[in-house]
């Protein structure tokens, strides 16, 4: 009996992980699909000396995917046209996609990303952390990284701002990201300090909004979007008539919605600022709005980056979700420089249709991580000191990327802050011009 | 004796006044402005209304779900973690036969009719079915095994649903809708009785003609209806038929009611059966009501009817039907006249108040209604 049991247990352990492994195919996929560090050592004999090894930590189960995967694509991209060697050959990279979601939370988790900080500190052979997604992810990895050598993170997508520049009402935080004092963590992408401040003057000027409710999903990137919004509109004089946290995993907001719906004198606001990820329930929230309040030209419903993928048309449904704004710091791929233009050209050769803002992101990122290397080996040092490589990166000024050219400040912040604003027509996104 | 009822009053009395006291203390803090709030009642008492009808309405579809973990509860002890994952399959099955029978484009009032009767039917009884299989495969050969065993078995059942799901919702042969942005995100489920009405050429809320500022819609009422329906319906099963007196002998004492000739394997089977096919009726109400098919959805809604199955009294059938339609009033209005970053924590704590008075949950453990 005992045995038979065992045996069953065995099995349905077994029938799990096979399903768990499915389930998760397409996070899955670039680990599978990956670079191959083979490839150049089979094909020259004569073969690299060394091996340095880059790692991202990108949110890759749960609705993000479709933004991540996007990301994780045009890493390996700027790779393959390295030919994953650096320092006239002297050096292959090794690539590995590393998900910091888990199945259990459905989107980024604060065990996951510790984890994967930890295991990257401890193995000598990582040069560069590519990430990450989540602002929140963000806060627990730098600490563990900046204490490793410093191993430096440079992220494609956090825009919280605190990361990197100290909030005078929250003195000490930023600087406790970094225990030894030395930064090690930069970003290609504006912070929302600006995301927030171009969106309320978005609200009030090209919207002609003159009240607002402001919602959030009382994390890290959410909620400190939705501050700065707050925080805008108050200056501008754009009232605000509320703002509260939602609940990211509640069935519906149909409650919510009503007490919204009388909140401007008995009517509805002019506009709806959300601060949210797609993963946080956010297609949801739309839907209730406009079962709640009309269609999105009656009341604008308005968000940042988190909201800015296809995800989010689809989980909603392209009639909801027509008329739906979202920031996206940047430029539209229309504006990118001729290197941003090649980008998309390449990519699209190889991963088909790209509509997803945040792959040029991530391609950037490759490129500074290579760029670095390369600086460290072009001064005679040791593009495996964590330390020179930290201070190299840094040390990017005038970079010529897909971006456009840019340079990172003291604190890790790039100097482009270019926010472009998109609207949902026809069940896609548009890019509707760039404000500042 | 009576210096014992004294003292036991008396400590009543002090925790009752130590609650209030917490109440006033941190009110405010979750923004229980009593004066403000009696003032937006009093500026707007309709809308009072209007959170009621959304806390009914939520809180049927948790107290269905609801049914069958109490259900099993009752009959096995053994909370079925699965469960809520099962109503989350029953949301595609029933979105993916409405694909199938091409409802989803469909304008035509009966083609849509059709297709959502099919589909109910269809989500019944493939979750019905499902939740059996769950039994037979993971609980069976472990009852009588330590308690722990089954309940690990449960979460593992749990999170192997969990990722079929995950892989249905890549399927966009079955549902075009789906599109190519992978499992994982959020899938609309069109809103099928908006469509059918407007077909029809009336108002999706039934209260539009009569000029009252209330939204009352036909989704709602819908909702209602199929709710008191199957609840009734499950009550009336349990207490009269003869299949029911053998669930509640087995609930009661399982060795006497296997001594009095009753199948327990087959009782406990359809128990899971029709546990399952509640979940599979709830899966299909709450993708019309909320539009939105997830492969993780089934995750808080089984923590909620779990809560509202405790908060009724596990294993009580009545209990769970009250406690969902409390938790779904309690949210409404927590969302309304509160902040709902609260609610969650509101709910709770509700719980934890209601357990500390009565262990037993509201309704409390009644044997005799237990099944």
């Amino acid at each position: 009996m005992n045995k038979r049991l065992l045996a069953l247990l065995s099995v349905l352990v077994l029938a799990s992980m096979v399903l768990v492994a499915c389930g998760g195919g397409d996070a899955t996929e670039p680990a599978a699909t990956e670079p191959a560090a083979t490839e150049p050592a089979a094909t020259e004999p004569a073969g690299p000396m060394g091996t340095l090894k880059i790692v991202s930590s990108l949110p890759m189960t749960g609705s993000s995917l479709t933004q991540t995967q996007t990301i994780v694509n045009a890493m390996q991209l700027r790779l393959e046209q390295a030919d994953y060697k650096v320092c006239g050959g002297s050096y292959e990279i090794e690539y590995e996609a590393w998900d910091d979601a888990s199945a259990a939370l459905g989107k980024w988790d604060p065990a996951v990303e510790t984890e994967n900080a930890n295991k990257a500190a401890a193995d000598a052979s990582i040069v560069a952390y590519l990430g990450t997604f989540n602002s929140g992810a963000a806060k627990l990895s730098i600490p563990i990284l900046n204490a490793a050598g410093p191993l430096v993170m440079i992220s494609p997508a956090n825009t919280n701002p605190g990361l990197t520049k100290a909030d005078k009402d929250l003195p000490g935080v930023t600087d406790s990201y970094y225990p030894t004092g030395t930064r090690s963590y930069v970003r290609v992408v504006a912070a929302d300090d600006i995301q927030g401040q171009v969106a309320a003057n978005f609200v009030k000027n090209e919207l002609g909004a003159a009240t607002v409710y402001i919602l959030d999903d009382q994390e890290l990137y959410g909620k400190g979007v939705a501050d700065v919004f707050e925080k805008t509109a108050n200056e501008i004089g754009l009232t605000v008539l509320g703002h509260e946290g939602i609940d990211p995993k509640a069935a519906d907001y149909k409650a919510l919605m009503t007490k919204i719906s009388t909140s401007n004198a008995g009517g509805p606001p002019d506009a709806i600022y959300v601060g949210m990820v797609v993963d946080n329930n956010a297609s949801q929230l739309l839907k209730d709005k406009v079962a709640i309040m009309g269609d999105n030209e009656t009341v604008k419903f308005v968000g940042p980056d988190g909201i800015q993928t296809q995800a989010f048309i689809d989980g909603a449904g392209a009639d909801v979700a027509t008329g739906v704004y979202a920031s996206v710091a940047g430029v539209p791929f229309s504006d990118l420089p001729a290197a941003g233009q090649q980008f998309k050209t390449d990519y699209e050769a190889k991963f088909g249709p790209l509509t997803e803002p945040y792959a040029v992101y991530g391609y950037e990122t490759m490129s500074v991580a290579i760029r670095a290397i390369e600086d460290v080996c072009a001064a005679g040092g040791d593009p495996t000191d964590r330390a020179a490589l930290t201070a190299a990166v840094f040390a990017i000024a005038d970079f010529d990327g897909a971006l456009g050219t840019w340079s990172f400040d003291a604190n890790g912040d790039t100097s482009l802050t270019d926010m472009t604003f998109y609207i949902v027509e026809a069940g896609a996104y548009k890019a509707i011009g760039v404000f500042k | 004796m009576e210096t014992t009822k004294f003292k036991f009053n008396l400590r009543r009395f002090t925790f009752s006044a130590l609650i209030l006291y917490l109440v006033f203390l941190l009110g405010p803090i979750v923004g229980l402005d009593i004066p403000a709030i009696a003032a937006s009642i009093k500026a707007n008492p309709l809308q009072l209304v209007q959170f009621l009808i959304i806390g009914i309405s939520n809180g049927a579809i948790i107290a269905i779900i609801a049914l069958g973990y109490t259900m099993v509860y009752g009959i096995i002890e053994l909370i079925n973690f699965a469960h809520g994952d099962v109503y989350m399959i029953g949301v595609f099955t029933s979105l993916t036969v409405l694909s199938l029978t091409g409802t989803l484009e469909s304008k035509d009032p009966g083609k849509i009719i059709f297709g959502l009767v099919l589909a109910l039917v269809i989500a019944v009884v493939f979750c019905a079915i499902l939740n059996a299989a769950i039994e037979r495969l993971a609980y069976r050969r472990l009852r009588n095994a330590p308690r722990l065993a089954p309940l690990i078995s449960a979460i593992g059942m749990s999170f192997i649903i969990e990722n079929i799901g995950l892989m249905w919702a890549a399927q966009a042969w079955l549902v075009p809708s789906f599109g190519t942005t992978g499992g994982a995100s959020q899938k609309s489920f069109p809103d099928m009785l908006g469509i059918l009405f407007t077909s029809m050429g009336w108002d999706i809320n039934l209260l539009a003609s009569t000029g009252i500022a209330l939204r009352f819609t036909i989704k709602d009422l819908l909702v209602i209806i199929l709710a008191v329906t199957l609840m009734t319906g499950l009550y009336l099963f349990v207490q009269r038929t003869k299949l029911g007196k053998a669930m509640r002998a087995t609930a009661q004492n399982r060795d006497a009611a296997k001594m009095l000739g009753i199948n327990i394997d087959r009782v406990i089977s359809a128990t899971f059966l029709i546990g399952g096919g509640l979940a599979g009726a709830a899966g299909l109400m709450a993708g019309l009501y909320n539009n939105t098919a997830w492969w993780f959805m089934g995750f808080r809604a089984g923590l909620q009817s779990f809560t509202a199955a405790v908060l009724g009294g596990i294993g009580n059938i009545t209990g769970g039907m009250l406690g969902g339609f409390l938790i779904g009033l309690l949210a409404s209005f927590s969302d309304g006249y509160l902040n709902a970053r609260w609610t969650n924590a509101l709910v709770f704590a509700t719980l934890v108040l209601i357990l500390l008075f009565r262990p037993t949950g509201l309704l409390g453990e009644q044997t005799g209604q237990k099944a």
